[in-house]
């Protein structure tokens, strides 16, 4: 079973949910993966703590254009729907004339690698960021991180979800927003926890991530996290919507300090241990 | 034209409502929402939209099934994956295109040989232009589950530019979205401070840090930090100021933790706006600090 943990909102609490029902879940599986999907900003690992036994770069393909084939004749200048190719010359020698690469504006589809007719094109690597495999107990640890400057994520994240093996478990830490970086790792859960927080901003964010789950067709659930700090908004809208509710967070201090510490909830508080594994059985129920 | 930008690295610090709080504080600022996955300025601005632009930022590859062989050719082509052979009811291979995986390419489309691909244009997402009480806004929406948002930020940014310019205003507060991919890195191109806003907890700072450095690497000099919830862990703000120090970032406020933040966000009030926020002061040093930092880069400029 595959479920990944994402909010539309930054800051709401996904990590938290995601590294505690990974914790609480140890208690009842033993093979659990669990996938950092959040690439630009990592964060699991700071509660988790995983002891880190493998690093690898991960790369994406990129042309690199043949000067002695190339004949300057444009076609990949005219494929290229990302315009991250483009010519120069002048017009006194044709010595001059180059083709220039934008890599920042390459999607890496290779379009210009297959339709170059003198195949003048090869393929070669560009450094993406990171991956990191580690062990927490039972729980096998993913981790990727980005490349400052990279733009696109979803390369990083692609290679981190051709991970996923048959586990039983595989909980994905997702980033924030609606577009490419998180459907990239949502797509493909049997669950999607939507967290989130009860003020306008919370709510209006809720309801497009709400939006581009059912898209993808992913049953989902919602919990809300710091409960009490602000109205009955998103409980009375999942009321309405007929959303279930999976669980509720209160603002706690103790908490905060120790989620501002590095510490979980789950070894916190025994009483959220019960409540998150509860949670997880929770879900296996629904998904049945 | 200056352009200030709001960025964190992690989500959920408090880069929209300090923006709102700073864009109350500037006269003559055009507001950008830059944060198209998720913006939510506006929920505090409340504006009047004046005028809408379709975004069409979506090409999508479709097939045309009378003209389809089934040669499979497309499959093996795409590096997305978005195409593949799905057994249709009458159990004969057909070939689908997963919309969500599709990048739009349009490799598939020249590997064709029946010419049964066509990439289409769709409107992804739009553009608002719009007046509130503390200026124009201009923000964007992108359509969830859609791509290519750098390219969004890029066009609303032009927008609000091409405003500012026509109204004679000078600055343009821009909020960034959370994380450091491309819409954060096409909010930050052409930005002359940058204002990371993180919060003391071990992620604020990881991200932070990530964030501050991709400003760098854009080639943004001058960023300043502000520790929000500051109180909620000293030990962490102080190894935060202990960064900016090593960094060499001024670091422009602390705001201490209030509920009374989130009570402004529920009334759609800026933090100066609500009576019972706390560290109003805090807010006018910090934009003191910006404003006093946006008119020496300007002299130096006309030099």
């Amino acid at each position: 079973m595959i479920v990944s943990i994402a909010s539309g909102k930054g800051g709401t609490g996904k990590t938290t949910v995601a590294v505690n029902l990974a914790l609480a879940a140890t208690s009842v599986e033993d093979d659990i993966l669990f996938l950092d999907c959040d690439v630009e900003e990592p964060n699991a690992h700071i509660f988790l703590k995983p002891k880190i036994v493998e690093k690898s770069k991960v790369s994406r393909l990129v042309p690199s254009i043949n000067k002695a084939k190339c004949t300057y004749c444009g076609k990949c200048i005219e494929v290229c729907r990302y315009h991250a190719l483009a010519i120069i010359s002048t017009v006194k020698s044709k010595k001059d004339r180059k083709i220039l690469f934008f890599s920042h504006l390459c999607h890496s589809c290779a379009a210009c690698i297959i339709l170059c007719p003198q195949n003048a094109i090869e393929e070669s690597k560009e450094e993406v960021g990171t991956i990191k495999q580690g062990l927490v107990g039972p729980i096998r640890f993913i981790g990727g991180i980005l490349n400052t400057g990279q733009a696109s994520s979803t390369p990083l994240i692609r290679q981190v979800k051709a991970k996923i093996k048959n586990e039983k478990l595989v909980i994905i830490d997702a980033p924030p927003g609606t577009s490419c970086p998180m459907v990239a790792s949502v797509m493909g859960s049997d669950f999607c926890i939507l967290v989130t927080e009860p003020t306008p901003f919370g709510l209006h964010d809720l309801i497009l991530a709400i939006e581009t789950v059912k898209k993808l067709h992913i049953p989902f659930g919602v919990i809300i996290n710091r409960s009490d700090v602000g109205k009955d908004i998103v409980e009375d809208y999942c009321l309405k919507e007929n959303i279930p509710l999976l669980m509720k967070i209160p603002f706690e201090r103790r908490i905060a300090t120790a989620y501002s510490k590095g510490r979980t909830i789950v070894n916190e508080s025994l009483e959220y241990k019960r409540k998150f594994t509860a949670l997880y059985e929770h879900i296996k129920e629904i998904t049945k | 034209m200056k352009q200030l930008a709001i960025i964190s690295g992690k989500g959920g610090v408090g880069k929209t409502i300090i923006t709102a709080s700073l864009a109350y504080l500037a006269e003559k600022a055009v507001i950008v929402d830059c944060d198209v996955d998720a913006a939510n300025l506006h929920l505090i601005l409340n504006p009047n939209v004046l005028e809408k632009i379709p975004f069409k930022g979506r090409q999508k590859a479709s097939i045309d099934r009378r003209l389809c062989i089934r040669c499979g050719k497309c499959v093996g082509v795409c590096r997305f994956g978005a195409i593949s052979y799905e057994k249709s009811y009458l159990d004969q291979k057909s070939i689908l295109i997963n919309p969500f995986l599709c990048e739009g390419c349009g490799l598939c489309s020249y590997i064709c040989p029946q010419g049964a691909i066509k990439l289409e244009e769709e409107v992804s997402g739009a553009i608002f232009i719009s007046e509130s009480r503390l200026g124009p806004l201009i923000y964007a929406r992108l359509e969830p589950g859609e791509e290519n948002s750098g390219k969004l930020v890029s066009l609303t940014k032009e927008k609000a530019k091409l405003l500012a310019e026509k109204i004679n205003y000078n600055l343009l507060i821009i909020d960034s979205a959370a994380g450091i991919g491309c819409p954060v890195i096409a909010s930050l191109i052409g930005v002359d401070c940058a204002i990371a806003i993180t919060e003391p907890t071990p992620s604020g700072l990881h991200d932070v840090n990530r964030a501050i450095d991709l400003a760098r690497h854009l080639n943004i000099q001058n960023i300043k930090l502000v520790i929000n919830k500051y109180d909620l862990n000293i030990k962490m703000s102080e190894r935060i100021e202990k960064y900016c120090k090593e960094n060499n970032i001024e670091l422009a406020g602390r705001i201490r933790f209030d509920r009374a933040v989130i009570k402004s966000i529920i009334e759609g009030k800026t933090l100066l706006e609500c009576k019972d926020f706390k560290d109003k002061n805090e807010i006018l040093n910090i934009w003191t600090i910006i404003q006093n930092n946006l008119q020496a880069t300007q002299k130096i400029c006309s030099l």
